[in-house]
């Protein structure tokens, strides 16, 4: 029933040289990002997620991946997006910190890209706040510019300001 | 087999396997006295071990080494390839006579003679060339018999790492949702090729649940070892005199529970022993025996743990707890007046309450009993309090046997699922249905409440709480799920009620934690992952205090009362009286009616034949035996101890009741404790004691009366060997305590411990049994003057003469339980005429 595509085999071998870099793409609200893939334990689409009374906005709910619970994060609802269309489709990305799974929701994951760490730039001071604090830097791609996404700062929800 | 030998068997497997290292380790360096020592114990041990138990020819061989190793160890002998040999060899030999004892539960038979012969000729320092063929005939039936036995001993027990077990849990677990999942899928498919093959897939999974689950499983005892000591110390800091009572140790549960009970019942033994607990003046000045006493009690209860922390000290000050709930403006004088005293007590649950006068080192900084209760709820358990003013207070903690699985309720609210642990799941009740049969919920300003039996339930909508309405989810309410919380009731409404279901406990994630409403996350058969409803988290959020539940309270307190509500009480009538008198029942060891021609008069008194033996028969009352006589039989109370018994003469047997035994007045006369109040009859106690002595002289082991017990300590290093030697001294009356060695036991002198004698183990590590006499008798402490009787395995002349040198008053062999009785009887005697 999951779509999961099996991220190993998307990036191309033998790609991550040492000054190279693996990254998930993905999109959300038509802002191309990315994700170290060495982050990324699954990419899940179509899953059913169990809502969570009371818990912070940014928290869809639970889903159940083989037997384990994994909090699911929105990434719109975490970045101040607005939110995504009734129905409409979305993808989970599945990042492990310390013994928690977590999956974070997102538009669309396209494909995995291995990108030279020099060539990654600093975030341009007008990048506005919730990006800024949640991103590494900024690559420029052929067509597209791409936030190189912070996971662990995504996965710091500051409950208070949540509630 | 009897549990003291498969104890005995894993204990001496372990200390030959040592023993084999450490005589090849001798063997190389002759001269190593560490060695040598642990040799000699270890050999000493086995043999007094054997002796105690009674089994002759490993005791026989096992001395016969210890004679050759106590050679060795005073130089009198080189331990030379021969004499170490000889010392292996019977080590074999202990080893085969083990493996039969194994196998059979008894020693076999066999001849030793050849093996104890070639150890007494190592032992006389003869050049030992005769070993070789003993070695040769005990090697022969070692052969037949070696690969048998050590299968039979070696896989008692194994060693496994913590987190292997843990894994293992976390696996059954994992395969328990995917079995509710299939039976999930097999029921809506109905009937088909899979259900036979699926039922038995899931009975077995129930039982490798409950396999992993007993591997995990440790004797409470182990959070409960550290306490005896940080009583000690306790009771040294503040001037009291405390006693440790603890009942249950075996009681099992699950280690992850364990670790989590252990500080809050650290932290209440505490409490009792600073809060609870008087210093010994005002104990006289009230009238009670000066130490105070802390009872731990464990035990299964419906597949829960209760534990009881309870002590016989001032009670809880009710006028206190009022005073500083007003201070505290946690309720006013109003409410206050309307509570009842389960509800004051309860607010020292609260957070930052404490009623301690003085903050002390040891507790009342107001970091207390709300920890205590938050880490027993955590672990979804309960807590109740009771208490008399006076007469002590008494915790009952409640806790599931493991966290990992337990057994839920699956109820619905707004369209969601969601678990409540069936361990305070009360009652459920349909409300609302058609026909008027159902309750009804009923609203006073806007609170819905519903009228259960006699009480005012306070509800709470499951949906509006969780704000699962907002989004228009209509709620249906049809059903009232009652829970219990702290000391009350809540209601809890939800829209349906589905199963019980065993589900498997997670953790919920990190950033959900403040939602206090849950305990957890699971997932269900159909793989949807639901919330673990917490309903004392509910309770707290919904504002439901303590002021709002009292009605509710005052039915459950009465239930958990129940525990220390008193013993079971027998009732007899005695000669002419209107008047019942009582004993309680678990004192007596029959009822039994004697046909009125098999009791016989001898010179002594009256006598019957009884399983074989004449029994001494009493009557209570001169007119008794007249007035029972009425009948053809006579009631007889028996009570038997050990080989003997005795039986007490009544004329009628009335009943057996259960009630409280509190003697209001003292006894007028012998043979009686006093008169309480029994089932609303004036009533007058046995003093059973009284009774058996009329019978037999010393039935208590020595001709002191029971009040006059006489306190022990026993120092001996050998866990086995301690655990053997206390219940047989306190079975003879002795009020025993025991130290693991010398200075131990030292350290209990200096904290003021007083004693009548002391018994000690000769061969002990660091310090040995000589030198603890010495300093005993040497450095002038409170026991210089007691007599102190060696233990020792050896009754050389010499190693007597030595021990008496040291300041011991008798020497004794270790495993001769009556010259030990004997002995202590003599010395104490000698010492009262002194």
């Amino acid at each position: 029933m999951t779509n999961d595509i099996a991220v190993a085999a998307v990036a191309r071998p033998g790609a991550a040289q040492n000054d190279e870099s693996a990254f998930v793409i993905l999109t959300l609200a038509d802002q191309l990002c990315g994700v170290p893939v060495l982050a990324v334990r699954d990419v899940l689409a179509d899953q059913a997620i169990a809502r969570i009374p009371l818990a912070p906005r940014e928290v869809a709910g639970n889903l159940n991946l083989r037997g384990r619970i994994v909090t699911a994060i929105d990434l719109r609802e975490r970045l101040r997006l607005p939110p995504r269309a009734d129905g409409a489709p979305f993808m989970s990305i599945v990042t492990e910190q310390g013994t928690e799974l977590y999956a974070l929701l997102v538009d669309q994951v396209s494909e995995v890209l291995t990108l030279r760490r020099a060539a990654m730039e600093a975030n341009p001071p007008t990048l506005p706040r919730i990006w800024a604090e949640h991103s590494h830097g900024i690559y420029r791609l052929e067509q597209r510019l791409m936030v190189v996404l912070d996971v662990e700062r995504l996965l710091q929800i500051d409950i208070a300001a949540a509630a | 087999m009897d549990d003291l030998i498969a104890e005995f068997l894993t204990e001496t497997n372990e200390a030959l396997a040592d023993l084999d290292l450490a005589l090849v380790k001798l063997e190389r360096t002759p001269d190593d006295q560490a060695t040598l020592s642990l040799i000699f114990r270890l050999v000493h041990t086995i043999k007094g071990t054997c002796g105690f138990l009674g089994l002759p020819r490993l005791e026989h061989v096992a001395h016969a080494a210890e004679n050759v190793l106590g050679r060795v160890r005073d130089r009198e002998l080189i331990a030379t390839p021969a004499v170490i040999t000889a010392v292996l060899t019977s080590l074999d030999r202990i080893k085969l006579i083990l493996s039969g004892l194994a196998a059979n539960g008894s020693e076999p038979t066999g001849d030793d003679a050849a093996c104890i012969a070639a150890l007494e000729l190592a032992a006389s320092g003869e050049p030992a060339e005769s070993t070789a063929p003993v070695e040769a005939t005990a090697a022969e039936p070692q052969q037949a018999e070696q690969p048998a036995g050590e299968v039979a001993t070696a896989s008692q027990t194994i060693r496994v790492g913590v987190d292997v077990l843990e894994e293992l849990m976390t696996l059954v677990g994992e395969l328990v949702l995917t079995r509710n999942q299939l039976l999930q899928i097999s029921r809506a498919e109905g009937t088909n090729l899979f259900t036979a093959p699926l039922q038995r897939l899931s009975h077995i999974t129930t039982d490798l649940q409950e396999g992993v689950m007993k591997t995990r499983m440790q004797p409470i005892g182990n959070a409960w070892n550290k306490l005896p000591r940080l009583v000690r110390d306790l009771a040294n800091e503040t001037g009291k005199k405390i006693e440790l009572d603890m009942h249950g140790q075996e009681t099992e549960l699950d280690r992850q529970v364990l670790e989590l009970m252990r500080d809050p019942l650290t932290h209440m033994v505490r409490n009792s022993a600073d809060h609870g607990l008087e210093t010994p003046a005002v104990r006289r000045a009230a009238g009670k025996n000066e130490a105070g006493t802390i009872r731990l009690n464990a035990y299964h209860e419906g597949g829960h743990i209760i534990i009881e922390v309870a002590d016989d000290g001032r009670g809880l000050d009710l006028a206190a707890i009022r005073a500083k709930v007003l201070s505290k403006g946690l309720a006013t004088e109003a409410e206050l007046a309307a509570m009842s005293e389960a509800q004051v007590r309860h607010f020292i649950f609260r957070a930052g309450f404490s009623t301690a006068a003085a903050v002390t080192a040891i507790s009342g900084r107001g970091v207390g009993m709300d920890v205590v209760r938050s880490n027993i709820e955590r672990i979804g358990g309960t807590v109740e309090l009771t208490s008399t003013a006076g007469v002590g207070s008494c915790f009952t903690i409640k806790i599931p046997l493991t966290l990992a699985i337990v057994s839920a309720l699956i109820v619905k609210a707004c369209g969601e699922r969601f678990a409540i642990p069936q361990i305070s799941v009360l009652e459920l009740v349909r409300v609302g249905g058609v026909g008027g049969t159902a309750a009804t919920i009923e609203q006073i300003g806007g609170a819905p409440v519903l009228r259960l039996r006699n009480q005012l339930l306070p509800l709470i909508s499951l949906g509006e709480l969780l704000r699962l309405n907002e989004n228009g989810a209509k709620a249906e309410n049809t059903t009232v799920v009652v829970t219990a919380v702290g000391s009350g009731m809540l209601g809890i409404v939800v829209d349906d009620v589905y199963d019980t279901e065993e589900i498997v406990v997670k953790p919920v994630a990190p950033i959900l934690r403040h939602v206090t409403m849950f305990s957890g996350n699971t997932i269900l058969g159909d793989g949807a992952v639901i919330m673990i409803l917490d309903p004392n988290g509910v309770a707290r959020s919904a504002g439901v205090s303590s002021a709002r539940d009292q009605k509710a309270s005052s039915s459950r307190n009465l239930q958990v009362a129940r525990s220390d509500d008193g013993i079971a009480l027998l009732l007899f009538r005695v000669g002419g009286q209107s008047a019942p008198r009582a004993v309680p029942l678990n004192l007596v060891a029959r009822l039994e009616d004697f046909p009125r021609d098999k009791i016989e008069f001898s010179a002594g008194g009256a006598v019957t034949q009884y399983r074989d033996k004449l029994m001494p028969l009493i009557a209570m009352d001169d007119g008794a035996i007249e007035q029972a006589s009425e009948g053809a039989t006579q009631p007889v109370l028996v009570f038997t101890d050990g080989e003997r018994s005795m039986g007490l003469m009544v004329s009628e047997i009335v009943d057996v009741v259960h009630d409280r035994l509190n003697i209001e007045l003292g006894a007028a006369r012998p043979g009686l404790l006093g008169t309480a109040v029994i089932a609303g009859q004036a009533t007058d106690v046995l003093d059973t004691s009284y009774w058996l002595m009329q019978a037999w002289r010393d039935w208590f082991g020595t001709a002191q009366g029971p009040q006059a017990r006489r306190r022990l300590l026993v120092v001996e290093d050998s866990d086995f060997f301690r655990q053997l030697l206390v219940p047989a001294l306190a079975a003879a009356g002795y009020e025993v305590t025991a130290a693991a060695s010398a200075a131990e036991a030292l350290r209990l002198r200096d904290g003021g411990l007083e004693l009548d004698a002391i018994v000690s183990d000769i061969d002990m590590p660091d310090m040995d049994g000589l030198e603890f006499a010495r300093r005993v008798r040497g450095d002038g402490g409170a026991w210089a003057l007691l007599p102190m009787i060696a233990l020792t395995g050896r009754g050389a002349p010499a190693d007597e003469a030595r021990g008496r040198e040291a300041g011991f008053s008798d020497y004794c062999q270790k495993f001769e339980r009556d010259a030990l009785l004997a002995s202590l009887r003599q010395c104490l005697t000698e010492q009262v005429l002194m």
